[in-house]
């Protein structure tokens, strides 16, 4: 549905008078089967809204070749436009037209007729629980109401692909799990393909079928939530034991099935493989040794753990250093 | 209907529906004629009645001019407003061609001008404006291609500032300049020789002076020719620009 390879865009900055040249994405190569929920993962300013645009056809790449839908971006813009649906960060409604209006509008740019539009618009406000708000504007709406009409906006001439660029920012958490439940139920009953960048790890672990994770404008990992975690090396287990002088034995007991062990007071803590098997016979080494546990956590690899592996920094810290710098504004070179 | 007019029409629908919505604007816009007639024009009576000829037909040309072009600079405005929704972007992911985004706002432009057209040579004539349909409609259209360039220039420059705080000064800017060296309020050869000169290079005048000259049914060939050569010129140039502008990747 989309190969891309080696997709590198550049974008001019002034500041005053001097020019500098920002690679926000920097040879990216992307394959995505029919079908696919793919989360495209990454800090801000990482390049995903770059990439989603050069997919998209609303931006030229400096190099690289991408295809979508069979199309080629660059010479058959027109042809992958008519076969994707998009819904951007901002919103593609106006607030002060009424939803349904808005709606059809968009479908007859897309070649349907007033009635199709209609009655396809209309069986999406019903399948996205829009109904009755067909002659609402977009002002009145809810923050989750609002990114479902963007949703059936980019939906309205029924591509087999969707692309969306961060649906669920700003959303209180019901409102994220109940849209994630609408994008799960596209592929079910539309059988689409849907692209999705977010900077949200519980959000792609819990919609996408595959992850790309993307740092600084290049792919670092491509693979299932559970293979990316499988290669962070195990579950964490932490022990926290009764009193002081059982430290010790604790560390050495996790020790014997963990390498990198780190203690903190009374709380020892290691990676270890495949922690369901292991850890029951390490409670009853430490009870032979006499060792109390206060607690015991076992906590399954995050794709924040994933993303400190592959970066050496934690998606917050990445988040906090493109908050300090934001991604660039220019044209494109 | 060709693909082109298709799309073009459902943008000016959306565009016109929107415009309706906000009727203050419409009132406004029909007002505005009335209100120039009403009661500007007889304060020109004894400045006119020097030079002869009837005063509404001095002046209406004039106030068509001027709402041609003033209406329109103003158009980019709300396209900001739609550009910050994500409007402009969700139609450029559409298969519609770039030119029928920019067109389909063009009829909207071009529709209100033709109604306070409409308005002010009706209330013109009842006035009694001399009545020379050639002219009047030779005026008309060379006004709604004045304005349609207008609009066009004023949503690409809206489309590349993307700040209504730039766009506000700069229009302001340029108007000045527009008002006071193209004869709309009074004709130019009314003043000083170096200011009649001045005026020579400001394009607009020649449109003006070339839809009063219309007004009059006096179609001299240089005059004409000068009009409808910048109207055409600007109006080619402005539309270019336009698409070029929602053709850009950027935008």
């Amino acid at each position: 549905m989309i190969t891309a390879r080696g997709l590198v865009q550049t974008f001019e900055t002034r500041q005053g008078r001097t020019r500098t040249s920002v690679t926000a994405v920097d040879g990216v190569d992307l394959d995505v089967a029919e079908g696919e929920i793919v989360g495209f993962l990454g800090p801000n300013g990482a390049g995903k809204t770059t990439t989603l645009r050069i997919l998209t056809t609303l931006l030229k790449p400096t190099a690289g070749t991408a295809t979508v839908a069979g199309y080629d971006v660059a010479t058959q813009p027109v042809q992958v436009r008519r076969s994707i649906g998009y819904c951007s960060q901002v919103g593609s409604t106006f607030s002060g037209a009424y939803a349904g209006d808005e709606v059809v509008d968009h479908g007859m740019l897309y070649g349907m007729s007033r009635k199709d539009a209609t009655r396809e618009g209309q069986r999406l406000f019903e399948q996205l629980q829009l109904d009755g708000l067909w002659r609402r504007m977009p002002k009145n709406m809810s923050g989750g109401q609002k990114r479902r009409l963007d949703i059936v906006m980019g939906l309205i001439h029924r591509p087999s692909l969707i692309f969306l660029d961060e649906p669920t920012t700003g959303l209180d958490p019901q409102a994220r799990a109940n849209l994630w439940g609408h994008i799960q139920r596209l592929r079910g009953e539309q059988g689409a393909t849907v692209f999705l960048t977010t900077h949200y790890l519980d959000e792609a672990d819990a919609l996408a079928d595959r992850i790309v994770i993307i740092d600084k404008g290049r792919i670092v990992a491509s693979d299932t939530a559970d293979n990316l975690k499988a290669q962070v090396a195990g579950d964490l287990v932490t022990l926290e034991v009764a009193t002081d002088d059982q430290v010790a034995t604790a560390r050495d007991k996790l020790g014997s099935i963990s390498a990198d062990l780190e203690v903190q007071g009374r709380s020892v803590s290691g990676r270890v493989g495949r922690a369901g098997r292991a850890v029951p016979g390490l409670l009853r080494e430490l009870e032979a040794s006499g060792v109390t546990l206060e607690s015991i956590e076992v906590a399954r690899p995050t794709l924040d753990d994933v993303f400190l592996s592959l970066t050496g920094r934690t998606l917050r810290d990445a988040e906090a250093a493109a908050e300090a710098a934001p991604e660039p504004e220019g044209v494109p070179a | 209907m060709s693909t082109f007019v298709r799309e073009s029409l459902i943008v000016f629908n959306r565009q016109l529906r929107m415009n309706l919505r906000n009727p203050a604007w419409v009132i406004i816009g029909m007002l505005q004629p009335v209100l120039y007639l009403l009661l500007f024009g007889p304060l020109l009576e004894p400045v006119i009645s020097q030079l002869g000829g009837n005063k509404y037909t001095w002046f209406v040309p004039g106030m068509l001019v001027q709402l041609g072009i003033f209406g329109a600079f103003f158009a980019g405005f709300s396209l900001i407003g739609e550009w910050r929704e994500g409007v402009i972007e969700a139609e450029r992911v559409t298969p519609a061609s770039r030119a029928a985004l920019l067109f389909g706002r063009l009829y909207r432009d071009l529709l209100q001008l033709f109604v306070q057209a409409v308005i002010l040579v009706v209330l013109g004539l009842a006035l009694g404006m001399d009545f020379n349909l050639a002219g009047i409609l030779l005026g008309v259209v060379l006004t709604l291609l004045l304005g349609g360039a207008c609009a066009a220039a004023s949503n690409a420059f809206a489309l590349t500032v993307k700040s209504e705080d730039v766009m506000a000064p700069v229009i302001n800017l340029v108007m000045m300049p527009v008002l006071l060296l193209s004869g709309i309020l009074l004709p130019m050869s009314f003043g000083a020789d170096w200011l009649d000169r001045l005026s020579d290079f400001m394009p607009i005048r020649h449109v003006v002076d070339a839809v009063r000259g219309a007004f009059f049914g006096d179609y001299d060939v240089s005059t004409l020719g000068w009009g409808v050569g910048w109207t055409v010129l600007l109006f080619g140039a402005a539309v270019w620009w336009g698409v070029s502008v929602f053709r850009r990747e950027n935008a």
